[in-house]
């Protein structure tokens, strides 16, 4: 059974600059299909930078390959991703009557894996 | 032997400075820039942070053409006779976007909502839309940014990271500035940022406080009742929030110590479990501590001129987002009028898509359901959205290519100085030419039933 981790899905600079660029160009794509992952939580799955994981959450599963992110900045357990099509389509639709999904700090599963799917 | 007469079409563009230029990338709105023009091209940015640069420097004149239906290019006139109708024979037509535009294209658009009876929402519904509603359920304490420059002693940022997301932001306004009261800039204020992971900005900060996550709620209560003067059990602080007591005790001493305090805030509280419960508990703490001293908070805003759609819509509407028209009168209600929910619910059967990327942003389902309508779609650069769209405008960019106004985050409206002409047409134009021609097919309508007349707001 693998564990459950809370993800943030947030603003980067890369990203910003990637908008700019294009959203079909190299900057933003690269950036947003890439997961921060703390260096506890590489070891723990024995992950290395640019490792494949399946993130799933209660609406929608991602296959993307991972980043170990800058020490301290993450404690275990939590992931960061940049806004974009992977962390969309994790997120569910109901707004709770405020209109706003919740897109930040909601629960996921990761595994590893050797390759994509696809 | 022949002589070369160098051709006019090959000598070397004009090169030109615009002074005082306007970013309009983010919410800072930094209009101190000085751009370098070369021709269609902006080749040096001054001043810009490292977004503002990457603003102005790629948005040179896009070769695609100014009009595509459904991916094939058509003239521009064709475009918006096929979007007058898509609008017209609409029975619950959406209008979203508006945050990367001008004060005055946000006008017409909502004046074409209003004539169509459309649903009106903007990018704030999944921004700051749950600090809307909490301004309206507890009001707001706030100032300008010329005043947190100026006075502002200590300054929080909490679930907001602007070293990425508005990196002028310290230099500019809250941070470094030397001002009237805190001659000494950075060395007269004290940073706090409170966030769930140690981002750029808390490098920045004098004190970093890491919270649980999704125990915002928790938090801003734990403050609220310290600045009250009530004595809370500090191994259920720690339990509640991650952080012990004494450290939130030391936060509320310097709070009620300084002279002028602000807390920006961020996504971090919007987006978050608990969403505008969160952004109320900020706004009331920041009520009770008037009480003691000076203390406001702003959110911090993310597109360039989101704060003019929610102050058109308002002016237009009374409400700042999420308003429906269908009736002919004004209805507000976040969950049930805000675009991401139309869509996922399925609900609308077309939408206008003005200035935002709801293909690259919203939930699975609200993105399929919007790939399954007619909908019309504005943007300089071609997007996921543009991509799908039955409509496609290719439009010229808001500071770069057109004037106009944008509100900064502060509700402080500048003006746009461009840098070079366009021969794409400006959105407004567009709109303009939408909104004359929904008229007009309005005008012929005959409604079949008293159901069907129903339907449209009554002139």
């Amino acid at each position: 059974m693998s564990k459950t981790y809370i993800i943030i899905p947030g603003r980067t600079s890369e990203q910003g600059v990637g908008i700019n660029e294009g959203k079909f160009e190299e900057t933003y794509q690269s950036e947003i299909s890439v997961l921060q992952v703390s260096p506890e939580d590489m070891e723990e799955l024995g992950l290395e930078a640019g490792d494949w994981v399946r993130v799933t959450s209660e609406h929608g599963q991602i296959e993307i390959r991972t980043k170990v992110a800058k020490k301290g900045e993450l404690p275990a357990g939590l992931l960061f991703i940049a806004y974009g099509d992977y962390s969309s389509r994790l997120m569910g639709a109901d707004t709770h009557g405020s209109g706003m999904p919740t897109s930040k700090g909601f629960d996921v599963k990761m595994e590893k894996i050797a390759t994509p799917s696809e | 032997m022949a002589t070369v007469t160098p051709d006019a079409s090959q000598q070397e563009p004009e090169l030109k400075i615009v002074e005082d230029a306007t970013c309009t990338f983010c919410g800072c709105v930094c209009d101190d820039i000085e751009l370098t023009v070369k021709g269609h091209e902006i080749t040096k940015a001054k001043r810009a942070c490292v977004l503002g640069k990457a603003w102005f420097l790629n948005h040179s004149v896009d070769d695609r053409p100014s009009c595509l239906i459904k991916g094939k290019p058509a003239a521009v006139e064709e475009g918006i006779e096929r979007a007058a109708h898509i609008l017209t024979k609409a029975r619950y037509p959406l209008m979203y976007g508006l945050s990367d535009t001008t004060t005055e294209s946000q006008r017409v658009a909502v004046s074409i909502a209003d004539w169509v009876g459309a649903n009106v929402d903007t990018t704030t519904s999944v921004c700051h839309g749950p600090s809307g509603m909490a301004f309206q359920g507890v009001g707001e304490v706030t100032c300008s940014l010329g005043e947190v420059r100026n006075r502002g002693d200590l300054i929080i940022f909490w679930g907001s990271n602007p070293a990425e997301s508005h990196p002028r932001h310290f230099t500019r306004y809250s941070l470094m500035p030397k001002g009237m009261f805190v001659p000494n800039g950075r060395k007269d204020r004290t940073c706090v940022v409170i966030d769930v992971r140690k981002t750029k900005s808390a490098n920045t900060a004098d004190i970093f406080i890491q919270l649980k996550p999704r125990s915002d709620f928790e938090a801003l209560w734990t403050l609220r009742a310290l600045c009250a003067g009530v004595e809370l059990e500090a191994e259920q602080v720690l339990a509640d929030t991650g952080v012990e007591l004494a450290v939130w005790q030391d936060l509320m001493d310097r709070m009620k110590a300084s002279r002028f305090g602000v807390c920006f805030f961020g996504m971090g509280l919007t987006m978050t479990r608990g969403k505008h419960a969160n952004t109320e508990a900020l706004l009331a703490l920041t009520r009770d501590m008037n009480q003691h001293t000076r203390f406001v908070c702003k959110p911090n805003r993310g597109h360039g001129n989101v704060t003019g759609a929610d102050n058109v819509v308002a002016w237009r509407t009374g409400y700042p987002f999420g308003v429906n028209l269908a009736r002919g009168y004004p209805r507000f209600n976040p969950g049930e009028y805000t675009a991401s929910d139309v869509l996922a619910r399925q609900e609308a059967d077309a939408a206008i898509i003005i200035a935002s990327d709801p293909m690259a942003n919203f939930s699975e389902p609200a993105r399929q359901h919007l790939k399954s309508i007619p909908y019309i779609a504005f943007d300089p650069k071609e997007t996921p959205t543009t991509r799908a769209a039955e409509v496609a405008f290719t439009v010229a960019t808001y500071g770069i290519n057109i004037p106009g106004t944008v509100y900064r985050m502060d509700d402080v409206p500048i003006p746009l100085r461009p840098a070079f002409d366009c021969h794409h047409p400006s959105d407004m134009e567009i709109l303009q030419g939408i909104e004359k021609r929904v008229q007009e097919l309005i005008a012929l309508e005959v409604p079949a039933s008293e159901d069907d007349s129903s339907l449209r707001p009554v002139r």
